[in-house]
């Protein structure tokens, strides 16, 4: 045992004397495996940082929120299934909430519905252009979650009564008035002057591709009133008693939305039921499908780099045949030689998956600091597998050359020219 | 010294210490080597013994058989036919590694190019049977001084080969064939890299680890340098031509 660790840390030494001898030497060989953590460990910071924004954006969309619409969200089926589908009525929220109330030790608690469009919001010479509109009722607070800046969401009465109001994103509330609170001001929406009684904090992107802070929301009758043509429907958003019970839930509404839609026991549902999981269903395969390909990708440059390593190695090992000899001669078992040769692989390695970390770790910081929305992500687990992969780098490219060595016959190895 | 001096050396002490128990016990050994299509039989069955205490010298011409004999002795190499017993275990049927501990524990190398590690201090490359015996830091470090000290090289432990002459090169190698106290210390052409007053100086050395108590075999075709022995093997093609006692002209 002790002999074990003895020839390990003369080892190390031994590597460290060889590498120190041979700057010029271990420094090109260790590029190639710089090269490749490099790319690898840049690869896992986007992927990371895809999965963050993915989930952050997730939970935006609520955890605990059933979506009933016509079409589902995803799905793999051509469009013409759904469309024909009977349109979902704004009352059915509440047909839907009067069973959820009837029902004893029901999973859901809230449906409340919603519509949704994109318009121009317009206020004197200032612009915003497709602003998501979402009508809703004034029971949306209990089922989203509304931060306000300023002001609060519209209540009953104006709800009920259809009246011009609205809350604004925060980001369209700057860009209408960069002056001053938009609070009590007009703004024109669809032709339709309405008046802000809130503006929504900063809730950030959808993946980067839909912005929560670029919003109106208004009245679903002052919607419906000005803005439903043949053949738009409405959503309608219910919130679950418990998100563990994800599966009875759903169950639940669908018994509850066929009672609604008044559907035979033989008919098909004329509705989807989607839930943030829908989403990460569908682009789980694309994320993993960018992963590997990502990773195979990557990969191929620390496989150079490996090559790169075995080939120097051999060279290693053959101009210092007499030296394994003298070694051998020495004492030194096969086990000796193969650790001292695999070790000398494995340093370099490290060596250079340790200066490739660093440099990606600065590449990192210049990118966060250059574009701060760019999706990456840098972790400790990311470190640790950057130093993993050296060392099996070094240990899959130094073995072959570090087997022949420790095989090597001592009587010719000594008399090796 | 002078040139007189090296002249007076013959009359150097001639004790012969009264031999120990067995150490090396060969019997009818041959040795077969394929070259290409070429069978070349270096050994074509030799007997020896060599006890404790001995200080032998195998001479011979090159082609002879001597260096197999002496991968043979120094169990770098195993017989392909024949009996060779190292303290009664037999050397014959060992396989790599079991060969290497024997090498390590029993066989001090002195080679004819000294074979020092280039980039490690005297003290490291006299180090290095230790580290591959498993002896702790602390134990390495002492003996390894110790053995330096004994060749007269206590103020060059901190050098690099290349920092050292030819003879403190060969006696860091002799100080790490000594370290691990082997029971034979074998030595191929010693001085053969070295010029015949620096060669003295080496065998006046050997001379003196033999008083001490080591048992030393050299190998050289070197009349000069076989004198220094008691005992003197001669190999020709492959067989022992003649061995007995160093005849002091």
């Amino acid at each position: 045992m002790n002999r074990l660790r003895f020839e390990f840390v003369e080892s190390f030494r031994i590597a460290y004397a060889q590498i120190a001898a041979n700057r010029t030497r271990s420094f090109l060989t260790a590029l190639g495996v710089i090269i490749g953590i490099v790319a690898v460990t840049l690869m896992g910071t986007a992927i990371g940082g895809i999965n963050t924004g993915f989930n952050r954006s997730m939970a935006l969309l609520g955890d605990d929120i059933l979506y009933v619409s016509k079409h589902p969200w995803a799905t793999d089926k051509d469009d013409w299934e759904f469309r024909n589908r009977r349109d979902i009525k704004s009352d059915a929220a509440e047909a839907l909430q009067t069973i959820i109330d009837a029902t004893p030790r029901s999973q859901l608690v809230k449906a409340v519905p919603t519509a949704n469009a994109f318009r121009n919001v317009v206020r004197g010479d200032y612009q915003a252009n497709a602003v998501f509109t979402l009508g809703t009722t004034d029971e949306y607070p209990e089922i989203a979650t509304v931060d306000l800046r300023d002001g609060r969401f519209f209540n009953a009465t104006e709800s009920r009564g259809a009246r011009n109001v609205c809350v604004l994103g925060c980001d369209v509330a700057d860009a209408l008035f960069p002056e001053r609170s938009a609070l009590e001001e007009y703004v024109t929406l669809g032709g339709k002057k309405f008046r802000v009684v809130g503006v929504f904090s900063k809730q950030g992107s959808f993946l980067g591709l839909f912005s929560f802070d670029n919003q109106i929301v208004i009245p679903l009758s002052a919607f419906k009133k000005f803005f439903v043509r043949k053949g738009s429907d409405t959503d309608v958003r219910v919130k679950m008693r418990d998100k563990e019970h994800v599966e009875e839930a759903k169950a639940e509404l669908i018994g509850d939305m066929r009672r609604v839609r008044s559907l035979l026991p033989d008919q098909e549902d004329d509705f989807a039921i989607s839930t943030q999981d829908s989403f990460k269903q569908a682009l789980d395969p694309i994320k993993t499908g960018i992963a590997v390909a990502g990773l195979f990708i990557t990969g191929l440059a620390l496989f150079v780099g490996a090559i790169g390593i075995m080939n120097i190695t051999f060279v290693s090992v053959r101009e210092r045949t007499r030296e394994i000899g003298t070694r051998k001669a020495l004492g030194a078992r096969r086990r000796t030689i193969l650790l001292q040769f695999l070790i000398e692989a494995v340093a370099i390695c490290l060596l250079g998956g340790l200066s490739g970390l660093v440099f990606s770790y600065l590449l990192f910081q210049g990118v966060e600091a250059a574009f701060p929305s760019f999706p990456i992500e840098f972790s400790f687990g990311l470190v640790l597998t950057g130093l993993f992969m050296s060392v099996v780098t070094g240990v899959v490219s130094g073995f072959a050359p570090a087997w022949s060595a420790s095989r090597l016959d001592p009587v010719t190895a000594l008399r090796y020219e | 010294m002078t040139a007189e001096d090296s002249a007076v050396l013959p009359a150097r002490d001639r004790t012969v210490r009264p031999p120990g128990p067995l150490v090396i016990e060969i019997e009818g050994v041959t040795k077969v080597y394929e070259m290409g299509s070429e069978t070349i039989h270096a050994l074509r069955g030799v007997s020896l013994k060599i006890r404790r205490n001995e200080y032998l010298a195998i001479m011979g011409p090159s082609g002879s058989g001597k260096s197999t004999m002496m991968n043979m002795l120094g169990c770098l190499d195993t017989p392909t036919q024949g009996k060779y017993e190292f303290n009664g275990k037999d050397v014959a049927s060992m396989d790599d590694d079991e060969l290497a501990t024997i090498r390590n524990k029993e066989i001090g190398f002195v080679f004819q190019t000294f074979n020092l590690l280039p980039r490690s201090t005297s003290l490291s490359n006299v180090e290095l049977p230790l580290i591959y015996a498993g002896r702790p830091a602390g134990e390495r470090r002492d003996k390894a001084r110790r053995a330096l000290e004994n060749v007269g090289l206590g103020n060059r432990m901190d050098h690099r080969p290349n920092e050292l002459s030819g003879g403190q090169r060969q006696r860091v190698a002799i100080a790490r064939a000594l370290v691990n106290d082997p029971s034979i210390i074998l030595a191929d052409e010693p001085t053969g890299n070295l010029d015949s007053k620096t060669g003295e100086e080496i065998m006046a050395l050997m001379e003196d680890l033999y008083a001490q108590g080591n048992t030393i075999i050299v190998v050289t075709h070197e009349p000069d340098i076989a004198e220094h022995a008691r005992r003197i093997v001669r190999l020709r093609d492959g067989l022992i031509e003649s061995d007995g006692p160093t005849e002091v002209r």
